[in-house]
């Protein structure tokens, strides 16, 4: 992946900034010592990395207000970053940029039984949401695989999903509200706890916009009562197309699964030498998660078995308790770390309409022995998300950019095919020079045009989501 | 006169020739209360372009009628889960309803609090721009993070962005069976009480109304059979302490929620008609205030549609409680005016997607 050419002129003005931002804010917010501002070279997609200007981790909204002016004045590029945990590279910093860091804003400010909603600052974790609320019988749904890790600004910068999505929806229909800074340094309520915000949505396109809209430091979210209980069933077919097809039915007969994740046999027997979950010996199998009461539960699962035992299951095996749950669950959560056992890998998040699976499965395993790499596929197949994983050397000369270039035939058989580059990690610089092949010029013109409204000297986050060649005009104009 | 046209094709050398503003509809039910101009309507840009059960997904063109977009969901025992709210009885417009209005003005019912609204399904849009300019966002998968989200933008804008020519988006299994736990209340206090501790339950309560002309509040949970009935009587304790509980049945129960859905409680009812949309503790703080006469209250009490003595000042009375008033019949502004800042956004977008000014012009500011 390209980065545009850092500016000499930005560089020149590091001192200067430096010492603005130091008057401006506490001593321990800003920092420029190279040592500690390694860790902010690089994000969850480290195979790129370039050391900042510095970097700026405020306490308040308004501390980041006043960095913004200051950047915005110099005309310095400003990258934001909520943990780091981007696949995609939504936070890569340039030569010629600083990091706007939001991790030291993690409090939560409201919580609001009654009307369903909890207010925090944006630096805290996305499982520690749900942490403040579950002792009294709350979740908040979204929950991407990296919950642990990743903080709530990134989940809005990228709308991010996660494996119950298919029941609760993505970060998008569980945000409310946010605190948004502008690059001007305004700072701007938009939504709130009623369930519509007046006027435009743009609540809707700020979230996803990747962090080039203004900074996100506080948010309203919703949060739900949780259900009685959750039990998933594990399901092995001697195909994919089969169990493609299986999901489709489940769907069809109209239970809704909270969660229906599925993995191919590369996948499952990387899983298996690693996790040792038991797994059984097959093509694909299906992990589909059900919830409410027992008896509930038990409904759900009978008619989710009954249709799977149509399409000749090799294996059947249903959670009676929640040991039995987390051991079906053992294989599927640890799969992205067997996978990285075996090799470096690379993960991919083309969407595809569901109809389309079995097909692209065996697309790519053909291009799988074109490109001479080995690709494992887990992904949550109820609403058509993949994640190929790409299994490559990075030690070897030439392997990353070979696996680049098979993850980009992928990713264009995903569009092909009806679905999109990306279903919740983001375009980031990964996927940004691909744009082309979803969209025509009039429709990135569309969305480039809601940045030229909110940033239109493209200081924030430049760099990302439009390719490049698209966005040179409007990030060279301060240049 | 009105301009139909047929094809996308069409729609853009309308907008493109266009010498005066458009206003712009579709089957004209829910009332677009702009300045006068030449009107554009969707009405002939109709058809179902794809639908795939398996996949939760539908493609229709704009200006598809409502009603046969629901026949075709209903077929395949599907639906569109956000319950889209029906404005002609209560405007007293004829016309049918299309899909394309349905998700341009983010009209959703009172599965809104569990499932979403119209915006949270709308999946992908192909719209025409005030320049003429076809544009596409999104797509017809659930899940697409790729560029900006202008999917959501166009929902709910009034038609003031761009014309929409083609939408996709998801559906959902229509529900075995459902009840109605209604629960007997004197005031929208009590009431508002009642539905929060319903959905502050695990039971997965779709549905939380209140019209004080019935003087109950109505709690719905939907699934299969023993699965609702389950559910049911466990609410049904749950609301005991708020009044006397009666169980509703799947046939008992459909007309509370398709009346929910046409607004029935104000069809024949007079003056100025109001949307209020505030957070759901703040509802009956809304009523005491403006003393309308005659409201429903839906989405555990945020939101309430009323009626008003002609030229009362509904959103003077909501100051200092966050939220929104839209008046749908009366002298005030169509939408509620927004912070300063934020309006500053809004109009700088609109006049990057509508450079001279031609679709519903002045409508949302």
């Amino acid at each position: 992946m390209e980065m545009p050419i850092p500016s000499d002129d930005r560089i020149a003005r590091k001192s200067e900034l430096m010492s603005r931002l130091r008057a401006a804010l506490p001593a321990e917010c800003v920092i420029d010592d190279p040592m500690e501002t390694r860790a902010y070279e690089c994000d969850a997609l480290s195979a790129y990395r370039c050391p900042p200007l510095g970097v700026v981790l405020p306490y308040t909204t308004e501390q980041v207000a006043a960095a913004l002016r200051i950047c915005n004045d110099l005309d310095i590029p400003v990258v934001p970053r909520g943990a780091g945990t981007s696949l995609a590279g939504g936070s890569l910093p340039t030569a010629d940029s600083i990091i706007l860091g939001v991790a030291r804003m993690n409090d939560v400010l409201d919580t609001d039984y009654a009307n369903r909603i909890i207010r925090v600052q944006t630096g805290r974790t996305n499982l520690s949401v749900t942490g403040a609320v579950e002792t009294d019988g709350f979740f908040y749904a979204p929950d991407p695989s990296s919950q642990l890790a990743c903080a709530i600004a990134g989940n809005i910068a990228m709308n991010s999903g996660g494996a119950h999505c298919l029941k609760y929806g993505v970060t998008s229909n569980n945000l409310m509200g946010v605190r948004l800074v502008t690059m001007q340094g305004d700072i701007l309520d938009i939504g709130g706890a009623h369930l519509d915000a007046a006027g435009l949505d743009l609540l809707g396109v700020i979230c996803g916009s990747e962090g080039q809209l203004g900074i996100v430091t506080e948010a309203t979210l919703r949060i739900i009562h949780k259900p009685e209980g959750a039990l998933p069933v594990l399901i092995g077919f001697d195909s994919n197309e089969v169990a493609g097809t299986c999901v489709s039915d489940i769907i069809r007969a109209g239970v809704l699964p909270v969660a229906i994740e599925f993995m191919d046999r590369p996948c499952i027997r990387a899983t298996e030498d690693f996790a040792k979950a038991g797994y059984p010996d097959c093509e694909a199998l299906l992990i589909i998660e059900v919830e409410g009461s027992p008896l509930e539960i038990e409904e759900q699962l009978e008619k989710i078995i009954a249709i799977a035992k149509t399409h000749k299951p090799v294996e059947v095996r249903r959670a009676t308790d929640t040991a039995e749950a987390a051991r079906i669950w053992l294989g599927r959560k640890s799969a992205f770390g067997a996978m990285g056992q075996i090799n470096d890998y690379m993960c991919l998040d083309g969407t595809i309409p569901v109809s389309q699976l079995p097909y692209v499965l065996r697309r790519i395993g053909e291009m799988s022995r074109e490109f001479g790499l080995d690709v494992g596929n887990v992904f949550h197949a109820g609403d058509g998300n993949m994640h190929p994983l790409i299994l490559y050397n990075a030690n070897e000369d030439g392997q990353l950019e070979l696996c680049e270039k098979f993850g980009a035939e992928i990713l264009k058989l995903c569009v092909e095919v009806g679905g999109c580059l990306t279903g919740e990690h983001g375009v980031g610089i990964e996927k940004r020079d691909l744009m082309d092949h979803q969209f025509a010029p009039a429709d990135l013109e569309a969305q480039m045009a809601i940045k030229d409204v909110f940033d239109h000297r493209w200081l924030l986050n430049p760099a990302k989501v439009f390719p490049l060649a698209a966005s040179a005009s409007r990030r060279d104009q301060g240049v | 006169m009105t301009i139909f046209p047929t094809t996308e094709a069409e729609l853009s050398e309308a907008i493109t020739s266009a010498t005066t503003p458009l206003v712009i509809s579709g089957g004209g039910t829910r009332r677009v209360r702009t300045a006068d101009g030449a009107h554009l309507s969707t009405a002939r840009l109709s058809g179902i372009v794809d639908y795939e059960p398996g996949a939760l997904t539908m493609v229709a063109k704009a200006g598809t009628p409502l009603a046969d977009i629901q026949a075709a969901l209903a077929a395949e025992h599907q639906q569109l889960a956000f319950e889209p709210s029906l404005m002609g009885s209560v405007l007293g417009q004829d016309g049918q309803s299309t899909i394309g209005g349905v998700f341009a003005t983010n009209a959703s019912g009172s599965r809104r609090i569990q499932a979403g609204a119209a915006r949270d399904f709308l999946l992908g849009v192909r719209f025409v721009d005030g320049a003429g300019n076809v544009v596409k966002n999104g797509g017809r998968v659930m899940k697409n993070v790729t560029g900006y989200d202008l999917v959501k933008l166009l929902a709910g804008s009034w038609g003031t962005l761009g014309v929409m020519s083609e939408v996709s988006f998801k559906v959902l299994p229509l529900a075995e069976t459902m009840a109605t736990i209604a629960v007997h209340v004197s005031d929208a206090a009590t009431a508002t009480a009642a539905m929060t501790a319903s959905l502050n339950t695990p039971f997965d309560v779709t549905g939380a109304a209140y019209d004080p002309a019935s003087g109950r509040a109505v709690v719905r949970v939907e699934g299969f059979e023993k699965s609702v009935a389950y559910r049911a009587a466990a609410l049904r304790d749950v609301l005991a302490q708020f009044g006397a509980v009666e169980i509703l049945d799947n046939a008992a129960s459909a007309p509370i929620w398709t009346g929910l859905q046409n607004l029935d409680a104000l069809v024949g009812t007079t003056g100025d008609l109001w949307r209020v949309s505030v957070k759901p503790t703040d509802g009956a703080e809304v009523i005491a205030r403006v003393c309308p006469t005659a409201y429903v209250m839906d989405w555990s009490g945020g939101l309430i549609w009323m009626r008003t003595a002609a030229g009362q000042d509904v959103r003077t009375a909501l100051t200092g409680i966050d939220g929104h008033a839209t008046c749908h019949i009366g002298r005030a502004p169509q939408f509620h005016p927004n912070a300063a800042g934020v309006e500053m956004l809004m109009s700088a977008i609109r006049s990057k997607f509508d450079p001279h000014a031609k679709l519903n012009q002045g409508l949302m500011g």
